[in-house]
């Protein structure tokens, strides 16, 4: 790890470069949810199905955590030019954002739940929540660590000059970031077409 | 990378252009556009698009997914070889997925 | 030594870190990859030894028809636990025990890029093992086989929670070598080590990361799903409420076909080493070989659905999926020409080493051959279920994958110990496993092909004396392959303690990793060197005459062990970290509340986890942070 960056095969940062492969895994990963969403969107068990969501309410969180991208950027390009009370807001606000986007998947999750619509429901119940609930685990863990980043540069540890830690941070939080854009047309407003809301 | 090559890297390593990165006005300026981007994408659930409204609905999602990825994640900025592992990570999922739910369709019922 | 291993810096020493390379606690914080890769290696003897155990009690109870040793339900576990452990805890971490040790020092690298990483890796492993095999103590092993299918398979009384858990732990694991070994290999090679310089060894551990990196994240979402139908009620695979089994299959195979080739690949990688030396000969067609690789990775991904052939998929899909497989061959053969082409007109040295590298080559293509028949789809619906199935796994895996690591262990002994293994012991292992493993499973194939269905307790009696006489001497086959397994044992303890002295270069090898001291030291390299050839270490000792014949350089081929070497030169290694053994023991509560539902346990693995994990990035670094800015770079 203490191989600075010019001594590498190919004049990369060992981290930059690990988190764009892990990075590449994980559409793998959210990929499969996708298809069990997919396969199963019709196969509601007599339950509710994708008539049941709410656009305008889902619309407000996603434009959140897209605008929440923004707040995560700014840090970055903060940090870059050594401002790092800079930093720290627009990480607090990043984090915010990830929490107001939380707060409405649990919102959302209730209202959900008390319609009838529960994880053991149907198989489309399942592949519902568990797609958006793994997404929102990654905004939980991106959360965590928009908070460690931020203590850690008060007390020192992360200092003016380290911007690649903000920006290995702001990369896994963008990706979250796109797999909901994903999310938000294929999950919601696509099958929402076929209702004709 | 501005941050990397500052500490004196040889420049044939650097794999991407070291293009500067926008700055904060440009930052908002794209936040703008997909901003209404998403507004547009929204309003499929308002309007009667017709026919239009799966394939605009795809090609939104495309463009602000290549947007975030391009600026705020650097990828334009960046070695190459970071955006190839992106899009070889979406195009693998894409395919084994798309033969995978294939499977389920093609004369299943044989 | 001239040279400064620990860090001098003026940094405090943090109150946790191990300082010594002694004792237990040193084994615990190493961040070595060779110690990492010492580790591996003995981990997956005992797992070897408990599989082992298993196949031997299977092997007892199918001795004679309509036998009952074990009840139904043992065996289920038995055959169960013996598939994950092969695979699971036995071939892929041997795989990784070679990765670890050896892929920096073929590179010319001091470590991997991540050391704590690559620990991490190591403990996710060894707790994954652990808590699968605990099972046994908390109400029986998973018992619905390797593959795990649902819906069966989510049911309580198949035990399969701990398979979900267990193989997610170990998918972590796997997932995490995967981007360190490739963020190495792109990274850190020394200076001139292209691409087509590395070994093939080296290619081969890229492949396999690659593969692991967009195999595992397919089956950690069929074992999150599985697991959830199993202990949360969730409704993925029941067909009750419209679920689909066969969209378990499909995960499980997506994943599952890569991971058949994550298994052979490596031991492909140590067989493409130990065949040039022993011939002294270069490597026939390295450029084939390492596109082949990458080819069999490729297209690996493309024919899962072989697996299938029997489930209900139309046959459109049918026909595509075997074509696909049959396309596998290709490459396959491409490999295997190679490896005979190598041989083909060289000075060949059968010693143990080699011997089993020879004898992967013939067991694999046999394994092969029956792996292009189940392609065949009408052939596939009679032969699959059966023993015939069970033959063509083993002679891939067994004599394949198996045969090719021991060939492995066998070269590289003295690189890791300074110590020769005994070749009379070594011979004698070989031969014994051979015929042990021909035995055991070439009389399958026939009695598969007689109807035996695989995965069944009791052997029936209706199958007749043929069938009953070829599964008397498969259980025969164990024995002999038991008693060669103590005669490996053996030679390895013995070989340790008063082994040969090797010296640095016993095979007059070829490649980096033999141009350093012998065993190496913990920085590898006292200086870094520069690579002008394939082959590097060969090219130092030997020149060419004009009719090819190498000529050895006089004094060419200085091993790069002189002591003073680099002499005071700050040679910054990774400190010794216990966070990742802290960190990772708190998967063991969170893989207990998730089997068991329990939310206060889930909750303390997880705080612990992130403990651990803070822990662990505000630890100081000796060394210096990895950007520390203007002080640390003075101190550079
Ligand atoms: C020439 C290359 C290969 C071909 C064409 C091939 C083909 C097949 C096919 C079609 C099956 C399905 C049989 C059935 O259940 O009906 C199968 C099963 C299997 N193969 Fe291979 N294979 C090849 C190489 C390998 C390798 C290299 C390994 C591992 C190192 C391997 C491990 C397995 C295992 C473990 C199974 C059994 C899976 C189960 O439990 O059903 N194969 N193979
Ligand atoms: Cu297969």
């Amino acid at each position: 790890m203490s191989v600075a960056t010019h001594e590498t095969s190919m004049g990369l940062d060992h981290r930059k470069l690990a988190m764009w492969i892990f990075l590449a895994s994980e559409f793998l990963f959210f990929g499969a949810f996708v298809s069990a969403y997919l396969l199963y969107l019709d196969t509601t068990n007599r339950g509710p199905g994708v008539e049941i969501f709410d656009i305008p309410f889902t619309s407000v969180s996603s434009f959140v955590l897209l605008m929440s991208s923004l707040t995560m950027v700014l840090a970055h390009n903060s940090h870059v030019r050594g401002d790092m009370r800079g930093m720290r807001l627009w990480i607090l606000a990043t984090a915010g954002q990830g929490m107001v986007f939380l707060g409405g998947q649990v919102y959302e999750f209730t209202v959900f739940f008390r319609e009838g619509l529960d994880l053991t429901q149907s198989p489309f119940a399942s592949s519902f929540f568990f797609l958006t609930g793994f997404h929102g685990a990654h905004v939980f863990i991106g959360v965590l660590i928009l908070l460690g980043l931020y203590s850690l540069s008060l007390t020192g540890k992360v200092k003016v000059g380290q911007d690649v830690k903000t920006e290995m941070v702001g990369l896994y939080w963008h990706f979250v970031d796109i797999i909901w854009v994903i999310i938000f047309t294929v999950v919601y407003l696509i099958p929402e077409l076929r209702v004709g809301g | 990378m501005a941050d990397t090559t500052q500490a004196g890297a040889p420049a044939e390593a650097e794999g991407g252009a070291d293009g500067h990165h926008p700055t904060q006005q440009e930052y908002i300026r794209i936040a703008v556009v997909l901003a209404i981007l998403t507004a547009l994408e929204v309003s499929t659930y308002y309007f009667e698009f017709g026919r239009a409204a799966l394939p605009l609905l795809i090609v939104l999602m495309a463009i602000k997914f290549v947007m975030v990825a391009g600026f705020f994640m650097h990828l334009r900025f960046d070695t190459k070889l970071f955006g190839r592992f992106l899009y070889t990570g979406l195009a693998w999922a894409v395919v084994l997925y798309t033969l995978t739910l294939l499977v389920f369709v093609v004369d299943a019922n044989q | 030594m001239a040279m400064t291993t620990t860090p001098t810096t003026g940094a405090p020493t943090p109150r946790f870190r191990p300082s010594s390379r002694e004792g237990i606690l040193s084994w615990i914080g190493t961040t070595d990859h060779k110690r990492i890769g010492i580790m591996y290696f003995w981990t997956v003897l005992v797992f070897f030894a408990f599989g082992g155990t298993q196949s031997g009690l299977i092997r007892a109870q199918l001795a004679q028809a309509e036998q009952s040793l074990i009840t139904a339900e043992i065996y289920n576990q038995m055959f169960t636990m013996h598939g994950i452990t092969m695979v699971f805890l036995v071939v892929m971490p041997f795989a990784a025990a070679f990765f670890n040790y050896l892929l920096p020092l073929m590179i010319g690298a001091r470590d991997v890029a991540f050391p704590r990483l690559n620990a991490f890796s190591y403990w996710f492993y060894l707790f994954g093992g652990v808590f699968l095999y605990s099972s046994f103590l908390l109400g029986g092993a998973p018992n619905g086989s390797w593959v795990g299918y649902a819906p069966l398979s989510a049911n309580a009384v198949s035990n399969m929670a701990f398979y979900a858990v267990g193989l997610q732990i170990l998918g972590v694991s796997s997932l995490a070598s995967a981007i360190n070994f490739i963020t190495t290999i792109l990274n850190m090679r020394a200076p001139g080590m292209t691409f087509m310089r590395m070994p093939i060894m080296v290619w081969m551990t890229l492949v396999t990361s690659f593969l692991l990196l967009f195999a595992v994240p397919i089956i950690a979402v069929a074992l999150f799903m599985l697991q959830f139908d199993a202990v949360f009620g969730a409704q993925f695979f029941q067909p009750a409420s419209g679920g689909d089994p066969l969209l378990y299959q499909h995960l499980f195979w997506l994943f599952g076909h890569p991971e058949v080739y994550i298994m052979i690949l490596p031991a492909m990688g140590v067989v493409s080493e130990v065949m040039p030396v022993f011939s002294r000969k270069p490597l026939f067609g390295y450029a084939a070989m390492a596109f082949a690789g990458a080819a069999i990775g490729f297209i690996g991904f493309g024919v899962w659905a072989h697996h299938m052939f029997t489930s209900a998929i139309g046959p459109v899909p049918r026909a595509a999926f075997s074509v696909a497989t049959m396309f596998i061959a290709v490459p396959t053969g491409i490999k295997i020409f190679n490896w005979v082409f190598t041989m083909w007109g060289g000075k060949i040295r059968f010693t143990t080493a080699m011997l089993f590298s020879v004898g992967f080559v013939s067991m694999f293509t046999i394994g092969g051959l029956s792996g292009v028949m189940h392609a065949v789809v009408p052939h596939n619906a009679q032969q699959h279920d059966t023993y015939f199935v069970v033959a063509h796994f083993h002679y891939v895996l067994f004599g394949g994958a198996l045969f090719g690591f021991i060939s492995g262990v066998y070269y590289w002994f003295p690189k890791v110990t300074g110590k020769l293994m005994d070749e009379k012991l070594g011979k004698l292992h070989f031969w014994t496993w051979l015929l042990g493993f021909n035995l055991t499973f070439g009389p399958m194939h026939l009695s598969g092909l007689l109807g035996q269905p695989r995965r069944t307790a009791v052997l029936p009696e209706e199958l007749g004396g043929t069938v009953e006489l070829y599964n008397l001497l498969s259980s025969l086959g164990f024995v002999v392959l038991f008693g060669s397994a103590l005669v490996f044992l053996y030679n390895l303890i013995r070989s340790l303690r008063r082994g040969e002295v090797s010296g640095d270069d016993p095979w007059d090898a070829r490649t980096l990793e033999w141009m350093t001291a012998t065993p190496p030291k913990p920085h590898n390299f006292d200086e870094i060197p520069t690579i002008t050839a394939r082959d590097e270490f060969w090219h130092r000792k030997y020149a060419e005459d004009e009719q090819h014949v190498p000529v050895p350089v006089p004094a060419g081929a200085s091993v790069d062990t002189d002591e003073h070497a680099g002499h005071g030169e700050h040679i910054h290694m990774p400190d010794a970290s216990v966070w990742p053994f802290i960190h990772t023991m708190g998967v063991l509560p969170l893989g207990y509340g998730l089997v068991y539902a329990n939310w206060w346990l889930i909750g303390a693995g997880v705080v612990w986890m992130v403990a651990g994990f803070f822990g662990w990035i505000i630890e100081p670094l000796a060394e210096g942070d990895d950007d520390e800015p203007a002080t640390a770079l003075a101190a550079h």
